[in-house]
């Protein structure tokens, strides 16, 4: 945001303010009196880090990145342990890694309020792995469950969350997606709390071995009942009347969907609009539903909600229909889909409109990436192998002409990945994990490639940034998320601790002296790693600009060029295109387009011809 | 009524902010408003959309399919991918540089040229109207990436877009850092006077 010494926008004592969800549960942990927030980048929570990380010195607050979910889990509920109200922030598959120590804090409780704002991908916009629907695990964990549906319930549930979770000394999950997290809209600012930064951890209630296990289990009901009753007399679910028989029950930004489809068809049922969908309220529910004929439940990703309305309807109400959105398909709630199912339902007419069909453009590493470079270099010099993928920008190899993504599992696991198929077959393998993944899960696949005997080279790819989320520093980066100077770690270092007999260095953007270590290390036997440095050219052009440095362009030779095609079909840097006949490309143009060439002179170390020169 | 623009590009281009200078005017007009971004994978070069939405009372962030009332585009591939967006009321202004996705030249598929383009927004939509915005910020020997405000100014002197030209400099003023603000408010005139 600012990067003088104004105060961040975001302090500001009053006022009404365009914000993003992200930004706005900020505001209302800084409404709530945090004292601590912890994190790890992903899309689509990555702001709530970020902007904790940007204003926590000057709010007085305590923010950092930690290595992954869980270990921003733990400091988070230590902190809330200890007396200080805290936040957790990470995507649906943040949950996944730190759930092994999320759902014992259920049983422990806190002390001061402490809040998990996850952030499911309905549509998986930033997601590769799968479409993770996280109401269940609310379930599962005995947690309440808030759902808003824009910035301003954003705000307002965040400080709700803390509330309740200081007053039932349980985690509250703020449940967020996409269109919840990246939407903006006006939000009224109120009274910030100084909150306590400092607690003190005492040895009571944090050790619970059977069988005082099994009574705080009970306990946790009784507690989960205890906010039910709470939450069947709040304000937080709402019902709007309306006309007819037909009914909506909508969370998160269903709701606001919901609305918009009712406005577009002239319609005004009567809405039932879950805030908290767990405890179920569901003495409201059947209430709603009593008179009803037919239900519509707005909800993204899996039939949760209409499942359980199926289930109270038989009691109050069994032959009421109970709809969904209309595909089965799990995809994100969007105006017309509500739209076509409520048509539908009350008969009237809609129709989504005609679009012509357009060429798709998957997104693709930046020109000059480091990423492509190493892979180029991987691919020439060990072709055939299996090369196994993980999570970061660099999952753009999965596209061609590159791919160099054969499998992509989740966080860390391309090691565990490699060593099992070196283990049944003798398929060489190249593992590719980005420097933030293998501090975040990686390292212990290395260990454990070296303990279990793996015969398979790791290719680091060294950036020194998390990049895909929009650069959050980590352990090798030399500074921490509230700026403060720290030891960068070495990953060579760490390797060679691990056993790693053969640990080499490479500048990946000189392409001979990478295809020469990836097949001297290929030849050699054991566990190797190669660490692939190159910086994010994103940042390096940005530095360049702020430097009012003008980075040299290159150019194809035309005299020169035969027409290969090397630097399009099997390159594909975004800046090389190809313009002639489709099947005769000898007779067409290969050109660099200068507006997008960032200079990295890969292409032209490449290039059989020698025709990629420097632009004049 | 709620005035529905749905800006596209790809990323890199400046979407997201030009969007944000106008919820921001559009907020200082008065107007309720929302927005729906996408971040993350969509910014590495893939195709980018925002939403943003004014009016009275805003429902949805997200523009219902057929009901855009204008589309921003960028760059010409993007501005017929939009017209998921379009109906009959809708503009499409756009501007004419083009990108081509590296999927594309890898296919050797052929780009469709200015004339397609306009014949397929034109068979989609109310009206089409070409902008050579990149270009023109480049002859006036400015940085390209500003395109963006170029074709801002450009809307306003269309008259495609329901604000005042007071409210839209306060947007700048509001999400354009203050030392290019004046490059930015300069190119936002020059998008107006070529009309």
């Amino acid at each position: 945001m600012c990067e003088n010494n104004c105060m961040h926008p975001l302090l500001q004592s009053s006022g009404k303010m365009l914000l993003l969800g992200n930004y706005a549960i900020v505001r209302g942990a800084l409404e709530a009196g945090i004292g601590f927030a912890s994190s790890y980048p992903g899309t689509p929570a990555s702001e709530i880090g970020d902007t904790f990380a940007q204003l926590a010195k000057e709010a007085g607050i305590y923010f950092e990145w930690g290595v992954n979910e869980k270990i921003a889990f733990e400091t988070a509920a230590a902190a809330a342990m200890s007396g200080v109200r805290s936040l957790v922030s990470f995507k649906h598959f943040g949950w996944n890694v730190a759930s092994d120590s999320i759902y014992p804090m259920a049983y422990l409780g806190v002390k001061a309020g402490m809040v998990i704002a996850l952030a499911d991908d309905p549509g998986c916009w930033s997601s590769g792995q799968s479409e993770q629907d996280s109401r269940l695990f609310a379930r599962v964990g005995h947690f309440p469950m808030f759902e808003p549906a824009d910035a301003i319930e954003c705000k307002d549930m965040t400080k709700k969350a803390f509330e309740l979770s200081e007053k039932f000394q349980v985690p509250v999950i703020l449940r967020l997606t996409t269109r919840v997290s990246h939407t903006s809209c006006p939000v009224k600012l109120e009274k910030m709390i100084k909150g306590k930064t400092t607690g003190q951890f005492s040895v009571d209630r944090w050790r619970t071995m059977p069988p005082r296990l099994l009574e705080v289990h009970e306990e946790l009901h009784g507690k989960l009942e205890k906010i039910n009753a709470w939450a069947e007399k709040s304000k937080i679910n709402s019902v709007t009347k309306g006309k007819g028989k037909i009914g909506i029950i909508a969370s998160g930004v269903g709701y606001l969907h919901a609305l918009e489809a009712m406005d577009m068809l002239g319609l005004k049922l009567p809405v039932l609009k879950l805030g908290m969908t767990w405890p179920l309220p569901e003495k409201t529910i059947a209430k709603f539903i009593r008179g009803l004929k037919t239900v519509l439940v707005a909800e993204e990703i899996e039939p949760i909600l209409a499942k359980d309305v199926e289930r109270i309807a038989k009691t109050v109400n069994p032959k009421l229909v109970v709809r969904d959105r209309d595909s089965a398909c799990s995809c994100e709630l969007k105006p017309c889909s509500m739209a076509m199912r409520l048509a539908k339902l009350t008969g009237k007419k809609y129709n989504v409109p005609r679009a012509p069909a357009v060429p798709e453009r998957p997104p693709v590493l930046c020109p000059g990436c480091p990423h492509r470079a190493t892979f180029w270099a991987a691919k020439t010099a060990a072709p055939g192998v299996v090369y196994g993928g993980d999570i970061g920008c660099y999952i753009l190899g999965i596209y061609q002409p590159l791919e160099t993504q054969a499998f992509v599992i989740s966080m860390g696991a391309v090691q565990g990945i490699t060593h099992g198929i070196r283990k049944v077959s003798k398929q060489p393998t190249i593992s590719f994990i980005g420097d933030s993944t293998f501090f975040h899960a990686g390292m212990p696949g290395l260990v454990n490639m070296v303990w279990n005997k793996s015969d398979s080279l790791v290719i680091t790819l060294k950036n020194t940034i998390t990049a895909m989320t929009g650069h959050q520093p980590h352990p090798a980066s030399g500074f921490t998320a509230m700026g403060d100077q720290s030891k960068p770690l070495s990953i060579p270092d760490i390797a060679t601790a691990c056993g790693v007999e053969t640990v080499k260095i490479v500048n990946c953007f000189n392409v001979a002296q990478t295809q020469a270590a990836v097949r001297e290390l290929m030849a050699k036997p054991g566990t190797k790693m190669l660490v692939a440095e190159g910086e994010c050219r994103l940042l390096f052009m940005r530095r360049a600009r702020k430097e009012g440095r003008k980075v040299p362009t290159w150019q194809i030779d035309h005299k020169i060029c035969n027409g290969c095609g090397v630097c399009v079909f099997e390159f594909g840097c975004p800046a090389i295109h190809y313009a002639g006949p489709p099947n005769d490309w000898k007779k067409g143009t290969f050109y660099i387009e200068q507006d997008f060439c960032w200079g990295c002179s890969v292409c032209s170390q490449l290039c059989p011809a020698k025709a990629i020169k420097v632009h004049k | 009524m709620t005035f529905n623009i749905v800006v596209t590009g790809i990323g890199g281009q400046g979407v997201l902010t030009v969007a944000e200078v106008i919820a921001q005017a559009a907020l200082a007009a008065g107007h309720d408003v929302k927005t729906a971004e996408l971040h993350g994978l969509s910014l590495r070069f893939g195709p980018l959309e925002c939403h943003v939405r004014f009016g009275k009372k805003v429902l949805s962030p997200l523009v219902p399919a057929g009901r855009a009332d204008l589309i921003f585009a960028l760059e010409r591939l993007e501005s017929l991918r939009a017209l998921e967006f379009a109906g009959k009321k809708t503009t499409v202004l756009f501007d004419t540089r083009a990108a081509v996705p590296t999927l594309m030249s890898i296919k050797k598929q052929k780009y469709p040229s200015e004339k397609e383009t306009e014949n397929t927004i034109n068979k989609f939509s109310k009206k089409g109207i070409h902008v050579p915005a990149t270009k023109a910020v480049k002859k006036a020997g400015l940085d390209p990436i500003m395109a963006n405000i170029y074709l801002l100014g450009r809307a306003v002197a269309e008259g495609v877009l329901p604000l005042k030209k007071e409210h839209l400099l306060k947007g700048l003023e509001i999400v354009v850092p203050p030392k290019a603000l004046e490059t930015n408010k300069k190119v936002f005139e020059l998008g107006m006077a070529n009309k």
